[in-house]
């Protein structure tokens, strides 16, 4: 088999499969199947009862990708652009295409940066971000941290070491940076 | 109104946000009972997708109780319990007037590359989602489906993406009498999509993980043969062995962009966010196909490029499927096999949690604590 022309059976009769499998075959017919074909034109079994739909009020200004000739009718308004990550977000949309790798490196740049920004602001509130509730890294303790991982073969047991390093690291620098500012403040007036 | 807010990468609280508002003619504003967190949640909760903004609430799982409407609406009510399918669309653009309602062009403006998503970062058009109490559902009048009496309320939970996911990937495969289908992930989309291949008349279902929990649902809730991949030195020899050399008829990818197997393709895409995913997987899925064969691909890859072996795809002339689902599309098919008794979707469902617990809960689906395979967010005003 294989190197000839039969294909290699299988050990299951269709009974067998049938008697064994709730539903078996309830599909079979590749054209009687909700995504077949692919493409059907059928406008009315949307439930859209408009050609083109009412335009959404445009509140601000909202970013789009130079793809679109226009603003979409309908747009999501959550988490407006502001701020250095504001700037490069837009600098983004308005600048590259979607083809463009700089578009979407830009974008995951600017997410970083607004990471910065909202955990500073976050500083300055009754409610700062706290690492260890907004992880959820207690849940170690209460939910089999340890046996969860080890003693089992999981393969993502090689890198999960630097979650850590990727959650806490930048908090750890910035302390560091904190730090040896404040000390060599400290050392210079005294 | 309380609602999961992202605050950066692995990191969420709940904290009080704006209610929702009726921005546009044919929205909805749904009060949330149940929502749940997705696979494909963790690539933003993991900073991997582009656009993912702090203040974003994710979940694009998520069903409830329409609180109000937008003067427009006609085919919903207040007090209407709907599910709402993970996709943001229109009913009446190119792409929709053709069923690819996925690919809808007038709700995201941020990319034409993607259609809308709910609480999917601003690429997929800058939604909230619905780990909340209160959710804005646009066009109400086309995505929402009031729920059937008769239907559970986690089963229709999961028809809004797990399980019609799953089904998708599976007709994607062309799925033809007595196929081998070998299904990449045990998460619940590839536990969808290996129940799934049976009812098109696959021969042979295969199921292959690293985690052996899930694998083990695998065996009790699909029927499926299983292999844990950590314990073969190349899990692609392992299936050409075990299918006599032919590789597999289809394969389905269920995985995505954070799949394990290789250290550098996790450090690039995961860590440096310098793939759109690591296409561990999906090179897998490519290598045990055998030629002319088709892989479906159901797992989600961001938009950056990923560093896929498309020349093994080319020489062995493979058909390569794939698309976020359509959800609406799936429903009634689903809905028979449901009460035909072929699926118990929430069956898959191992973790309930409350809405002001989600940092624990994404925490656990995350690392795979608990024998973690789905979870229930529970707001506290359903």
């Amino acid at each position: 088999m294989t190197y000839t022309a039969d294909k290699p059976p299988h050990t299951e009769t269709r009974e067998e499969l049938q008697r064994r499998i709730p539903g078996w075959g309830a599909d079979l017919d590749p054209r009687d199947r909700p995504s077949v074909p692919r493409e059907r034109h059928d406008t009315g079994a949307t439930g859209a009862h408009w050609d083109f739909p009412e335009r959404q009020e445009e509140k601000r200004p909202r970013e789009r990708s130079v793809e679109h000739r226009t603003l979409t009718p309908v747009f999501g308004t959550v988490a407006p652009t502001h701020g250095l990550s504001g700037v490069i977000r837009r600098y983004a949309y308005r600048k590259y295409s979607e083809a463009r790798a700089a578009h979407w490196l830009l974008l995951v740049a600017a997410d970083r940066v607004d990471a910065v920004e909202s955990h500073l602001r976050s500083f300055a509130t009754t409610r700062p971000d706290n690492p260890i509730t907004e992880t959820g890294v207690l849940s170690e303790f209460t939910r089999h941290g340890i046996s969860s991982r080890f003693g089992r073969k999981r393969a993502d047991l090689n890198h999960i070491w630097i979650d850590p390093i990727v959650v806490a690291g930048p908090w750890l620098l910035a302390g560091g940076v904190l730090y040896s500012a404040v000390r060599a403040v400290t050392k210079r007036r005294s | 109104m309380r609602a999961m807010v992202y605050r950066g990468p692995y990191k969420v609280r709940v904290e009080e946000k704006d209610m929702p508002v009726i921005e546009h003619p044919n929205d909805a504003i749904v009060r949330v009972t149940r929502a749940a967190i997705c696979g494909s949640d963790l690539h933003l909760y993991h900073g991997m997708m582009p656009d993912t903004r702090v203040g974003m609430t994710f979940g694009h799982e998520f069903i409830g109780v329409v609180e109000e409407v937008g003067p427009s609406v006609q085919n919903l009510s207040r007090g209407d319990r709907v599910m709402v399918p993970f996709n943001v669309y229109c009913g009446s653009c190119y792409f929709c007037a053709r069923g690819l309602y996925s690919n809808c062009h007038n709700v995201n403006p941020n990319a034409t590359a993607v259609g809308g998503i709910y609480g999917y970062s601003h690429t997929c058009g800058g939604y909230d989602g619905g780990q909340a109490e209160f959710v804005r559902v646009p066009f109400a009048d086309v995505g929402p489906s009031v729920i059937p009496d008769w239907m559970d309320e986690e089963d229709a939970l999961l028809l809004t993406d797990a399980l019609a996911t799953g089904y998708f990937g599976a007709q994607l495969g062309d799925i033809a009498e007595g196929d081998t289908v070998v299904v990449f992930g045990a998460g619940p989309v590839g536990l969808f999509s290996a129940k799934s291949a049976w009812l098109m008349g696959a021969g042979r279902v295969i199921v292959i993980d690293h985690l052996d929990y899930r694998l083990e649902k695998a065996r009790i809730f699909a029927n499926a043969e299983t292999y844990n991949f950590a314990e073969y030195h190349d899990i692609v020899v392992h299936l050409k062995r075990i299918t006599d050399f032919l590789g597999a008829d289809v394969v389905i990818d269920a995985v995505g962009a954070e799949a394990d197997g290789n250290f550098t393709q996790q450090l690039t895409a995961t860590k440096l966010k310098l793939q759109g995913g690591s296409p561990t997987a999906l090179n897998w899925a490519i290598d045990s196909a055998r030629k002319g064969g088709t892989v479906s691909v159901v797992g989600a890859y961001g938009p950056i490029f990923s560093a896929v072996k498309f020349g093994d795809a080319f020489n062995k002339g493979l058909t390569l499927r794939m698309n976020q689902c359509p959800v609406k599309r799936q429903w009634p098919r689903l809905f028979e096999h449901i009460q035909n008794g072929y699926l118990k979707p929430s069956d898959i469902v191992t973790h309930r949690i409350p809405l002001e617990h989600i940092a624990e809960g994404y925490h656990i689906f995350s690392a795979k604590l608990d024998d973690c395979i789905k979870t229930v967010i529970v707001p506290s005003a359903a």
